[in-house]
């Protein structure tokens, strides 16, 4: 099997995931009015002070992205699971890694790129200034992958499990811990002034650990949910 | 013939195993009762007043220790379950499954007296320091790891699962701890560190480490005790259990 | 020796309700957590015990 194929085969699974997500939109839809209610109910809690809402929205605005993202989690294979495309998957010819490595990527396609997107007109709400916000798409474009890589070995384990839903939260939310400090901090950085080069950087390099170990991790976590 | 080598497989059967925990816990409650009362015995009684945190720094003769095993207990249970995953041997799951709760303990416990050091030395419950954010971090991947365990009903699957929990945490908590303390001093900066004490006298050391050592039996006498549970709770099919003379009527 | 009296033992310089606070939350958790297992462990035999009276007399 050449690499060719490989990737005709992510891609396959990438463009199959987009299509099915396409066809139920409000699975997507509901995760960003969630992302959007949750970072909008802050001021609402503190109090309208400017001066405040500037220095809380690099870290509303990420915790609301990690709730968001774990709130897709339970998605990500479950459906899969239900009318058995997922054993197929894992019987098939075709690497289970690279499949699974399709799913992550259509995943965050459909929940970290548009809550990234999103983020700058949140951010306004906030009164962020326009290179902050900038700084903040950029930190959740390279961050949100992330979410993605480490949520899915919690999907996988607590795939077909009861209350997996919950559970799943309990298992990965202290480990987007790094991801939360290194984002938020990102911005606070760049408005702070010692710049966000750093904190990004560091963000990249969670992201090659998680694109290397995360699909990895998640093929024997699935592997042993469907024994 | 392998004479002279211990085959060490030999204990990795939970039929082998069960009657060599039993034979030892005993033992380990001993050391434990040993090693705890000369560490009280230090604790309370030859190591000196503290000249700037006055009696309340004796708490330090449990604090500490009890942050080092839930470390440590980390690090075991994670080695017990790749140990699993890798050889497919059952004792190690059911190991990594019986030290979990005592880890949980320890970081709970570590937490608790932490928070009673901190009130009379820095007039706060809690401080985000980050040794004290790390170990409540820590204490999640414990209620993660059971949870997960108790959630799943095979106990074969809920052994990989697990292993998989506790070596993705294992690769994480090092990284968990660096972004912590990154955060810490750039929010912070300079707070009181728990073990930075100016002048450890060493009568203070040498307490801490006994206290260590009778935590540390301790974790190994209770995790004994509940692999025997668990191996009863398993293995109650197979025909050696049926041999055992407790579970014999009389 | 530290301690004139017991009651200054108890009184730890002011700082009783911290450190028995500390030490006897540890205390309390260590003498309930090996009850605890211990517990499984006689549960785990009182069942195996019954589903052995079980098994005979479904044989017998």
């Amino acid at each position: 099997m050449g690499e060719t194929s490989l990737v005709a085969v992510l891609v396959a699974v990438i463009r199959r995931d987009l299509l099915l997500a396409l066809r139920r939109k409000s699975d997507v839809l509901t995760t960003l009015f969630f992302f959007v209610i949750v970072v909008s109910l802050f001021p609402l809690g503190i109090g309208p002070e400017m001066a405040m809402l500037r220095k809380i929205a690099p870290g509303v605005l990420w915790v609301a992205a990690l709730l968001a993202t774990m709130l897709s989690l339970p998605r990500l294979f479950a459906a899969d699971h239900a009318d058995g495309t997922l054993e197929q998957m894992a019987l098939s010819a075709m690497p289970l890694g690279v499949l699974v490595a399709g799913k992550i990527v259509a995943h965050w396609l459909l929940s970290g790129l548009p809550l990234a997107l999103l983020a700058p007109v949140l951010g306004l709400q906030f009164d962020l200034p326009a290179d902050a916000l900038g700084v903040m798409m950029l930190a959740l474009l390279v961050g949100t992958p992330v979410l993605s890589l480490i949520g899915a070995v919690g999907a996988g384990l607590t795939l077909g499990v009861r209350g997996g839903g919950v559970l799943v939260s309990l298992l990965v939310l202290p480990l987007y811990v790094p991801v939360l400090i290194f984002g938020a901090g990102a911005v606070e950085a760049h408005i702070g002034g010692l710049g966000a080069t750093a904190h990004l950087s560091l963000l990249a390099a969670f992201l090659a650990l998680a694109a290397f170990f995360g699909p990895w991790a998640t093929t024997v976590a699935l592997r042993i949910a469907l024994e | 013939m392998s004479n002279g080598i211990i085959n060490w497989f030999r204990f990795s059967s939970p039929q082998t195993f069960y009657p060599l925990a039993g034979k030892l816990i005993p033992w380990f409650w001993a050391l434990t009762a040993a090693f705890g009362l000369a560490g009280l015995y230090i604790g309370f009684f030859v190591a000196p007043t503290d000249a700037q945190q006055g009696e309340g720094y004796r708490i330090i003769f449990i604090h500490v220790p009890a942050s080092w095993m839930s470390m440590f207990l980390y690090l075991v249970m994670a080695f017990w379950a790749a140990l699993g995953l890798g050889f497919n041997t059952r004792l190690s799951g059911m190991m990594a499954s019986a030290l979990a709760p005592t880890g949980a303990l320890m970081a709970f416990l570590s937490l608790w007296t932490g928070a009673l050091w901190g009130k009379p030395m820095w007039g706060t419950w809690w401080v985000w320091d980050a040794r004290l954010t790390s170990e409540l971090i820590l204490f999640f991947l414990y209620l993660g790891f059971i949870a997960l365990q108790s959630a799943i009903d095979d106990a074969r699957r809920a052994d990989k699962a697990g292993a998989v929990l506790a070596l993705v945490g294992v690769v994480n908590i090092p990284i968990i701890y660096f972004s912590v303390k990154w955060w810490n001093t750039l929010h912070q900066g300079a707070s009181v560190s728990l073990t930075k004490s100016p002048s450890m006298a060493q009568t203070m050391l040498w307490g801490m480490l006994l206290m260590a050592l009778a935590f540390w039996m301790y974790s190994i006498a209770v995790s004994l005790t509940r692999v025997r549970a668990i191996i009863l709770e398993r293995e109650r099919h197979a025909g050696w259990i049926e041999e055992l003379s407790e579970v014999k009527p009389s | 020796m530290n301690w004139g009296s017991a009651a200054e033992f108890f009184a730890m310089g002011g700082h009783a309700f911290y450190v028995w606070g500390a030490f006897g939350a540890c205390a309390l958790l260590m003498i309930v957590e090996p009850i605890l297992a211990r517990r499984r462990r006689s549960n785990a035999l009182d069942e195996l015990r019954r589903e052995m009276r079980a098994r005979k007399e479904s044989n017998e």
